[in-house]
């Protein structure tokens, strides 16, 4: 469950979300939509704490995530995982090391690692692909690599930032179809996103943030 | 695994920080060795001295034993002398063919009748020694008088001149050393900022994110007390001949003494070894740690 309780966060003078209220449940599948710098991406990383509010409180599961100490905010992230736009991927390591961090920051033994490892990429259908550099990739699988890493672990939560905004119409279903399974899974998703076909054609719950402030929010819904 | 993969990347990677950071620790640790080696024989040499007689008087050959007894009594009727010990004529030549046993020339040249008999005194307290020396020293039959707490002062002083030089030396090496570490790992921890910034996203513990460097900085001591030791080890076998004529005669001297176990840091001996790698290694160890923790701890803003 992720609950925003008047939310507002200020930079200055410059409001970027002000009186968010907003409840999701879990399992559910919802989009944030608005146009560029309406509030999306500052709404998702008041989830994961990249941000503080400067008022409201913001609850993850029973965690009121303002109110976290510093040393448990990496717990929190393990339970919401967290797929970037431009992918955030480690350069230097293969896709199956990239998977692997998720892993190793749990402790978890070598024998596991590797199963979970198989299993994830056998999701985002980069099995074949496992010993390659993100540099050897296109953009697509890169992005593949990002959501694998986001929930080989003990994520429950996804939150997705335009994820398929550097990618081609195809990729970009391809990408969907990856997150929808994962959410059948499951696992709770929220994806900012400002392509029209994909959220009308998914027929999901829309959040719609206009100027830093929710304007719509339908279930079902589609995308104007 | 991340960590053990990153500190292997970071050393290949950055290969001129590692040679500054590795060269600076193997030469702090090396001249830590060599003074530990130094303060530790100083103070079993001046132990040796002061655990021996520290007067030896020499008669002429008109004095008999029953009379240097006779003044041995008088000697230890004082309280000031705690102790005395007779060597006679045949006693002083044993000595002497042991100490020369290598010189045959030396051994040809010397009965027991040109070497005159003596008698160690010990003092009670080294205060009485100027004392006990001016009332030997006029006694009729006494040709000569050794005072030997000229060369303990002389060794005092040379082993406290030791320790507080060496002690000045290696702390500005230490301080060097790890700000050269603290520097080297703050390079590398701007290097990774982006690396550092995804994992902790990913949810990644602080202590997750500096163990690479904090290993980093424990291979770097290891190597480094591992390189120091090697050096100091050879150096000493290079030595130990010069070492065994400046030594000759004292035979043994001893660090350390609980219960049945004795430490001897002459002759050299495996155990000597042994504890200054362990030594060398637990320096190493802790200079690569403080440094690369406080250094992380201080870049990821702890």
């Amino acid at each position: 469950m992720i609950l925003f309780d008047n939310v507002s966060k200020r930079y200055g003078k410059s409001t970027a979300v002000e009186d968010i209220n907003f409840k999701i449940d879990k399992g559910e599948f919802v989009f944030l939509v608005g146009s560029s710098g309406a509030g999306k991406t500052t709404i998702l990383r008041l989830i994961d704490r990249e941000l503080l509010p400067s008022s409201g409180s913001v609850f993850v599961s029973d965690l009121e995530v303002n109110k976290l100490p510093k040393s448990r905010v990496p717990f929190l992230r393990r339970k919401v995982g967290f797929v970037f736009q431009d992918f955030k991927l480690l350069n230097d390591r293969t896709v199956a090391e990239n998977v692997a961090v998720s892993l190793e920051i749990l402790d978890r033994q070598s024998a596991d690692i590797d199963k979970r490892i198989r299993e994830v990429l056998n999701i985002v259908l980069l099995t074949e692909k496992a010993n390659f550099f993100p540099k050897q990739l296109s953009l697509g699988e890169q992005q593949r690599v990002a959501i694998g890493r986001a929930v080989a672990g003990e994520t429950e939560i996804l939150l997705a930032d335009e994820p398929t905004g550097n990618l081609d119409p195809k990729t970009s279903w391809d990408i969907l179809k990856i997150i929808t399974e994962i959410n059948k899974q499951g696992k709770t998703v929220i994806m900012a996103s400002h392509n029209v076909d994909i959220v009308n054609s998914m027929k999901k719950r829309v959040i719609e943030i206009s100027k830093g402030k929710i304007i719509r929010d339908q279930k079902k819904s589609k995308y104007s | 695994m991340y960590s053990t993969i990153s500190v292997w990347q970071r050393l290949r990677r950055t290969p001129y920080q590692t040679v500054a950071s590795l060269f600076m620790m193997f030469i702090t640790l090396f001249v830590l060795g060599l003074f530990l080696l130094l303060v530790a024989s100083s103070s079993a040499l001046v132990g040796y001295f002061e655990s021996k007689p520290q007067l030896t008087v020499f008669f002429s050959n008109d004095k008999d034993k029953a009379s240097i007894d006779k003044f041995a009594e008088k000697l230890k009727s004082t309280d000031k002398v705690l102790s005395t010990k007779y060597v006679s004529k045949e006693e002083a030549l044993a000595i002497y063919r042991e100490q020369n046993k290598d010189d045959p020339l030396l051994l040809e040249m010397v009965t027991a009748d040109i070497l005159p008999a003596s008698l160690d005194v010990s003092a009670t307290s080294p205060k009485y020694l100027d004392e006990i020396y001016q009332s030997v020293r006029s006694e009729p039959g006494v040709e000569d008088v050794v005072f030997q707490k000229e060369v303990v002062d002389t060794l005092i002083v040379w082993a406290s001149t030791v320790r507080k030089v060496g002690f000045i030396f290696v702390f500005f090496l230490i301080l060097s050393t790890f700000f050269i570490l603290l520097t080297s790992v703050s390079m590398k921890i701007a290097n990774k900022k982006e690396e550092i910034e995804i994992l902790r996203l990913v949810g990644a513990t602080n202590w997750y994110i500096k163990k690479p460097f904090i290993k980093e900085g424990l291979l770097y001591g290891l190597a480094g007390a591992t390189m120091a030791f090697v050096i100091s080890f050879f150096l000493m076998l290079y030595l130990e001949p010069y070492a065994d004529s400046f030594l000759k005669g004292v035979g043994s001297l001893k660090l350390v003494s609980a219960g049945s176990f004795t430490l001897l840091i002459w002759p050299l001996n495996l155990t000597l070894f042994l504890l200054l790698y362990l030594l060398l290694v637990a320096c190493g160890l802790g200079i690569g740690f403080v440094g690369s923790l406080f250094a992380s701890s201080r870049y990821l803003n702890d």
